[in-house]
């Protein structure tokens, strides 16, 4: 068992419009409407000129980590990082490989650089001056598991306070077709080894083969859970937002289970 | 506090220079490059390449047989060197096939795949053929799942995609999951395999040369593009094996006293125990802060603090090479630039932090590291800014080069090529020379080697160095 503990969140997704927002949605208040997204500007992290080079996939990152620290009494550029996707921005994947069946080629510079899957967390890590460690990964259905891990073993074995943050972009029709990221979502998680004042709750991660994976009540919601591999998130956001003990369920690989046991801090 | 060293019981090398690891050493000896003009199909581009024959034929059959394209196909090659998958199937019988993790590095895993499809759309729809399998050739997890599925490993995994870092930081990850207890021994690799993406890519921000790459030389003018996998098998070091770094003014006596590792269970009993913990954000290799200030007695530590485990096995397949003697990972260190998605920071800020918080990891100091593996593209940026965070850290005297006149810059799998490049040096005593290199930039400091030789060695660095900013250093050591 691996124990770390939850600092802050961010959320965006359609109808899931920040961390604090989403509360009486994710907590069965009100039901859940797919509304669109609007487009977020990271001009309040990046300069005007890193700014005009990001991409939808990139704002979409850059705008739940930015919600995750705005509160924090962390220093954000002490943070480090783990940048969960399954796929990144297949907008530039789809883009760059349009432009190879024309002649002579002519990639994009600023294409080829945000093509690398560690794009958003350059940004941010540029953004925040951070220059601690930071982690690209993907393992793609579970994906977002796998970000957990990754920042439950920075957190406890390099004794580090990290921000994970899971998001997927859609492709563009054509490739979307085999991708299947339906929708836009993204979460961020603020995660420190020790508790501290700002503690929400602790998070407990273990491995197992006995259960079954998570899913939730309300059919909507539902279907998003299944609609990318960051939004199956949910059942443990939706823990989190009830603020009650209570476990999510996270399928992973080969026929093992992430169990996520949390404890709301008193 | 010092890691606990990894052994590096196993490792296989695919790249221009060929087939399995001695291929790679006999070119090292011999001072042959695997460059080549470009003629990969469909790409006139001016540039030279390190590109390894016969993929083309080389299908992946029988129950894998979706996932083939170029990069997984260039995974099985590198599989299937080295007695490799051999040494990972008696690793699985000791520890069980969901207790060894699998991580990976690449950049563009099957893109290649890709953009053939998107020359091939459907005449009638436009739609992208049925046939094609995204999610087992492109997709970026599509290579570790073959990976997996190939040694038939069911532990932890995932792809680590930090562009030209991907495969040096898969060694620091292992080390994290195998300390959580999450698994006991792991596979670490990297593949990256020839594409349009990348050949233009580059080509496009003007840091392809016309040339056969020449590190650190003042006539340097850019990057070749390799392609390359790379595979090790990682296991704590058992019982037997006693630290080199633990004799120093202490006697040898592992000095943790009243400072435990947080994770001392790791391999033993598969659950982590907590065991104390360090002062917050100073630990480790990702620390902020090197944590020994007082740095007395040095070079002690190692692996006393954790349990001898696997006392019983000896294996079959370490130091075939080198006499007997093996490899261990000893120290990584990991940062980010801050600074540009494709530049480096011009005084290598970044670089300064991964090689500092390495040597803080392996508790080493500068001068007990033999040599350098430089990332050493041979873009005038990055060898400008690589050459003053080297000497920065390690001053004008440690004996570096750049490996990448044998193989090109082989991308997300630089880091474990030449990781096991410094492995078989570290084996066999020899200093390799920059090929290429024939007169050192008069701007640069770093004690650069323009001929190879003999001479011994304990530990060595390897930096890869990203765009994005993502920087890795990691240092290896031998096994006495």
């Amino acid at each position: 068992m691996i124990r770390m503990y939850l600092t802050a969140l961010g959320l965006s997704a359609p109808g899931l419009l920040g961390w604090t927002a989403s509360h009486p949605i994710l907590t069965g208040q009100q039901p859940y409407q797919p509304t669109a997204l609007p487009t977020f500007s990271p001009r309040g992290i990046l300069s005007a000129n890193e700014c005009r080079r990001t991409t939808a996939s990139i704002k979409l990152a850059l705008q739940v980590a930015q919600e995750a620290v705005a509160n924090t009494p962390l220093p954000v550029s002490q943070l480090s990082s783990v940048f969960a996707s399954s796929d990144a921005d297949l907008e530039i994947i789809d883009k760059i490989c349009r432009t190879l069946t024309v002649p002579d080629r002519p990639v994009s510079p600023t294409d080829f650089h945000n093509s690398v899957h560690n794009a958003t967390a350059g940004y941010w890590t540029i953004g925040t001056t951070s220059d601690k460690l930071s982690t690209s990964l993907s393992a793609r259905e579970v994906t977002f598991a796998a970000g957990m891990l990754e920042a439950a073993t920075l957190v406890t074995v390099e004794n580090l306070p990290v921000l994970l943050v899971a998001s997927d972009y859609p492709a563009p029709s054509l490739l979307n077709e085999v991708c299947g990221i339906q929708v836009p979502f993204a979460t961020a998680l603020l995660l420190t080894p020790e508790p501290t004042a700002a503690s929400r709750a602790s998070l407990t991660l273990q491995l197992t083969t006995q259960q079954e994976e998570t899913r939730l009540p309300q059919p909507d919601l539902e279907k998003l859970r299944l609609s990318s591999p960051a939004a199956r998130s949910l059942p443990l956001l939706q823990v989190l937002a009830k603020n009650i003990a209570g476990q999510s369920i996270l399928a992973y690989l080969s026929e093992q289970q992430l169990v996520i046991a949390v404890e709301p801090s008193v | 506090m010092p890691i606990h060293p990894l052994q590096l019981s196993a490792y296989s090398l695919v790249n221009a220079l060929g087939r399995g690891i001695n291929a790679s050493w006999s070119a090292l000896q011999e001072s042959r490059s695997g460059l080549r003009p470009c003629d990969f199909p469909d790409t006139p581009l001016t540039t030279w390449i390190g590109r390894v024959d016969g993929l083309e034929e080389e299908a992946i059959t029988g129950n894998l047989a979706h996932f083939d394209c170029r990069n997984n196909r260039l995974a099985q090659v590198g599989l299937q060197q080295d007695d490799f998958q051999e040494a990972v199937a008696q690793a699985r019988t000791r520890y069980g096939a969901a207790r060894m993790g699998v991580f990976i590095g690449t950049s563009t895993s099957g893109v290649q795949h890709t953009e053939q499809i998107y020359r091939q759309p459907d005449p009638l729809t436009g739609k992208l053929p049925d046939s094609f399998l995204y999610r087992y050739t492109q997709n970026l997890f599509a290579v570790t799942d073959f990976v997996r599925q190939y040694l038939t490993l069911e532990g932890p995994s995932l792809t680590i995609s930090t562009a030209c870092s991907s495969s040096a930081k898969v060694f620091a990850t292992a080390y994290r999951y195998i300390q959580a207890g999450l698994c006991e021994a792991a596979v670490v690799g990297g593949i990256d395999s020839l594409c349009q993406t990348t050949l233009y890519g580059f080509n496009a921000l003007e840091l392809v040369s016309a040339h056969p790459c020449r590190p650190w030389d003042s006539q340097r003018d850019g990057i070749n593009i390799g392609e390359a996998a790379g595979f090790a098998l990682l296991e704590p070091v058992h019982s037997g094996y006693s630290p080199p770094y633990q004799g120093g003014a202490g006697g040898g006596k592992p000095v943790h006293s009243g400072h435990s590792p947080p994770y001392q269970g790791g391999a033993g009993g598969g659950k982590p125990v907590h065991s104390g913990h360090s002062p917050p954000y100073q630990g480790g290799a990702g620390g902020g802060k090197p944590v020994h200030s007082g740095y007395s007695p040095p070079y002690q530590g190692g692996a006393g603090g954790g349990k001898p485990v696997h006392s019983e096995y000896s294996s079959p397949f370490q130091g075939r090479d080198g006499g007997g003697k093996g490899i261990a990972l000893v120290g990584y260190g990991e940062s980010n630039d801050a600074y540009h998605l494709s530049t480096p920071h011009p005084d290598g800020k970044g670089a300064i932090l991964a090689m500092q918080r390495a040597l803080t990891s392996a508790h080493l100091a500068p001068d007990q590291v033999n040599y350098l593996n430089l990332h050493g593209t041979a873009s005038r940026a990055n060898d400008l800014a690589e050459d003053k965070a080297v000497v920065a850290v390690f001053g004008t005297q440690t004996p570096c080069s750049s490996t990448k006149g044998w193989t090109g810059h082989t991308l997300g799998t630089a880091g474990i090529t030449e990781a096991i490049l410094v492995s078989l040096c570290l084996l066999h005593n020899f200093l390799p020379r920059s090929l290429n290199t024939n007169i050192v930039d008069p701007q640069l400091r770093a004690q650069i080697l323009l001929d190879s030789s003999e001479q011994p060695l304990q530990y060595a660095t390897s930096n890869s160095f990203g765009f994005g900013g993502n920087n890795c250093s990691l240092i290896l050591g031998r096994l006495t």
